[in-house]
């Protein structure tokens, strides 16, 4: 069986209705045969009493009965499907700007994210905001799908005219990885399968890419951070002074005998064993859930984040960041809020907020500075304990937060540190 | 290829365990809701895996409609046993005892609603701030929204349009008094994921997810065991069949299929070729478009 060497990719489609995001993503799944009969049977159901004609697939994407009704997405929603060379998590989200953060929501944890353009439109202000979106999340992998080739007679010269656009909003971000694939998602065309009307085209179609695309280098291999969850003591008669301390390696390659320091004490030892339920490990790596045990005898409790000891993370109370908001209520100047950064939880108080970026032409705002619904702001804050961070460039999870009101326990903010 | 990379099913397994760690930590009493299904048996083997060589921290509670397949119930015991886990029951036979709910009428009554009002109390009277389950979000339509970590008011009502975000694997379980989660470890699981995993750790399950011969009902499109609970009409033909189950539910409503799979990889293999999702042979789920999500929002699992 092929299952235990198979990775996981996990990307990110954004889009409104008409772009023909629901099509391609019910195209994906019909054709992996991911979508079942009495899936299908439901929809067509439900399309007949509506007076859709045909099956509407769009209704297979939308879960909750309001987005149904309305016939928009509003929710980020999960999609599963698997070839014989990969699994694959949809994060699938609406497109339109006052989702932003459900766009957002759905970035933080892709490998990859399709960007749809509509052929006869070309580059348009959601493209932008696609994009931008992708490059603040830092998702390592674009793919550039020209949609609707098919109602542009397969032209060729409308693509390269599309794709000359495009790698100029890209120029303007950090986007590292950037593919063009012409496609017709209603017809198939490069979507599983070759396209037969577009000769020109010789790169791989959709479903290809996304079975190749080289992931294992996405991780953070060099930077040793180990977040710790929780203690692990056994308190049994076989496992009397056990005392391990539990995480998921969010980067870097650990072994039995390195050097350490746990921050934010700075006590410093010596990695004894790496421990799973199937036994000892000589090596563990991101993003593997393990046990580490230390040498030596010291306090070590959740929040604490043991570091390579020739590698360490900065240690700081002041912190630059990018902050998107998803709340209603905006943010009050110099408010004060939980903060959550890997499993340490603190206060903070957002300092100053610096400007505000409009994410469909990219320019800064230095007057409008208000944390709003949707908002994303560069912004300084100040924490009432140092945090271990990283720049979110480099590691995602080091390099990232949220802000919780305290008033309602809501999820207020999500941060991306500079 | 680099040798630091980890396998779809390790990647799962490592985010599970997660999971579940952030929910010890987060928690003061956290339960795992345990129905002796797969997705419950594999959510403990999880837990077995995330805390040891301790011993799995949380009890597991079941609701028990009181019209169970027999061998779940033994199942379940032996497993508490293995586990030295400790065991919450919540029994709806109880509340209906008890006047706090009535029986369904009519021809298809089942007992699925009145589960709710039973795992509320439960949760409730044993002051439970998380209550862990096994679903997953290609189960249904409904769920493909639910987050990990998973809000649920002092009525212990889920309220999807307005759930907290939830990025990277930051999850935010602060909560007022009285207030519950329920946290979901296998969100990102597919059925097929769950067989293939159960293949791998080798896991054990309740045999009536293996082919054996049974007296079963042809009705809402799916054999429904025979059992003293089942309420037949002149119509219903009770015949013998070799099926299998690809959930276990309730005896009244889960469906069997006709199967020759008799180990766990001729179920992967069966599964991998199934046209229908698992859940289509569910009754409770076929009342209306959304009846997963209303059932939700109440404080359904």
């Amino acid at each position: 069986m092929t299952i235990d060497k198979n990775q996981l990719l996990r990307f990110t489609t954004a889009g409104s209705v008409d772009d023909g995001k629901s099509t391609l993503i019910g195209r994906l799944l019909y054709d992996s045969k991911s979508i079942f009969e009495d899936q299908l049977d439901a929809i067509e159901t439900t399309s007949k009493r509506r007076g859709h004609e045909g099956v509407d697939l769009a209704l297979f994407t939308d879960g909750l009965r309001d987005e149904r009704e309305q016939g928009i997405t509003i929710d980020v929603a999960y999609r599963y499907f698997t070839t014989p060379k990969r699994k694959f998590i949809i994060a699938d989200t609406p497109g339109h700007i006052q989702y932003t953060r459900n766009m957002v929501t759905g970035a933080s944890t892709a490998n990859a994210a399709i960007i749809l353009i509509d052929a006869r439109h070309g580059v348009i202000e959601q493209t932008k905001r696609h994009s931008f979106i992708a490059s603040l999340l830092q998702i390592p992998h674009i793919i550039v799908c020209i949609n609707k080739m098919d109602l542009v007679d397969y032209k060729e010269a409308r693509f390269n005219e599309i794709m000359a656009d495009y790698e100029e909003i890209a120029s303007k971000m950090l986007i590292k990885d950037v593919r063009y694939i012409p496609i017709s998602a209603l017809n198939g065309d490069n979507v599983v399968n070759k396209s037969q009307n577009m000769d020109w085209y010789h790169g791989a179609p959709l479903l290809h890419v996304l079975e190749t695309l080289h992931i294992s280098s996405d991780i953070n291999k060099i930077d040793g951070r180990f977040p710790v969850q929780t203690v692990i003591r056994p308190q049994n008669e076989a496992h009397r002074d056990y005392r391990g301390y539990a995480g998921r390696i969010a980067s870097g390659i650990f072994k039995p005998g390195q050097e350490i320091v746990v921050l934010p004490s700075g006590f410093t030892s010596v990695i004894k064993s790496i421990d799973t339920f199937s036994g000892n490990v000589q090596e563990a790596f991101a993003p593997m859930s393990v046990v580490i045990t230390l040498e030596d005898d010291i306090d070590v409790s959740r929040g604490d984040l043991i570091a390579k000891k020739n590698n360490m993370p900065e240690v700081s109370q002041d912190i630059d960041l990018m902050l998107c908001w998803f709340n209603n209520l905006p943010a009050k100047p110099r408010a004060k809020y939980k903060i959550q950064h890997t499993s340490n939880e603190q206060k903070a108080m957002i300092k100053e907020v610096v400007y505000k970026v409009n994410i469909d032409t990219y320019e800064r705002d230095k007057v409008d500075k208000e944390l709003t619904m949707n908002a994303i702001c560069r912004v300084k804050i100040r924490t009432t304990k140092p945090l271990m961070i990283d720049s979110y460039r480099t590691n995602r999870t080091t390099g990232s937060i949220i802000l919780i009101d305290d008033a309602t326990n809501e999820t207020v903010a999500a941060g991306m540190i500079v | 290829m680099s040798k630091y990379y980890l396998s779809y099913l390790e990647e799962l397994e490592s985010e599970a365990i997660f999971v579940l760690r952030e929910v010890w930590a987060q928690f003061q009493n956290p339960v795992i809701l345990f129905s002796g299904g797969k997705d419950s048996i594999v959510v403990a083997h999880l837990a077995k895996k995330a805390f040891y060589p301790a011993k799995i921290p949380f009890s597991l509670m079941h609701v028990d409609t009181g019209h169970n397949f027999s061998e779940t119930i033994k199942f379940r015991d032996d497993l508490v046993n293995e586990y030295g886990a400790n065991l919450i029951v919540g029994s709806v036979q109880q509340a209906i005892d008890d006047g706090r709910v009535s029986e369904e009428r009519g021809k298809n009554a089942t007992r699925n609603e009145l589960q709710i009002t039973t795992l509320l109390d439960a949760i409730e009277h044993n002051k439970v701030d998380c209550a862990i389950g096994g679903g997953r979000r290609d189960e249904e339509k409904s769920r493909a929204k639910e987050r990990f970590f998973s809000h649920r008011d002092e009525f212990g009502q889920w309220d999807p349009k307005n759930q907290r975000p939830e990025l990277w694997n930051i999850f935010n379980g602060n909560h007022f008094q009285g207030e519950h989660f329920r946290v979901f470890p296998i969100s990102n699981w597919t059925e097929m994921d769950v067989w293939n995993y159960i293949a791998k750790e080798n896991i054990k399950i309740p045999s009536l997810y293996f082919a054996h011969e049974r007296e079963v009902v042809w009705k809402n499109d799916s054999w429904i065991p025979n059992s003293e609970y089942l309420i037949l009409d002149e119509h219903d033909k009770i015949e013998l069949k070799k099926v299998r189950f690809r959930t276990l539910g309730d005896i009244t409503i889960t469906g069997g299929i006709e199967s020759d799979a008799d180990t766990v990889e001729k179920i992967a293999l069966e599964v991998a070729a199934m046209r229908k999702t698992e859940r289509g042979n569910r009754t409770d789920d076929k009342r209306s478009e959304s009846s997963m999500e209303d059932r939700k929002r109440q404080g359904y699992f």
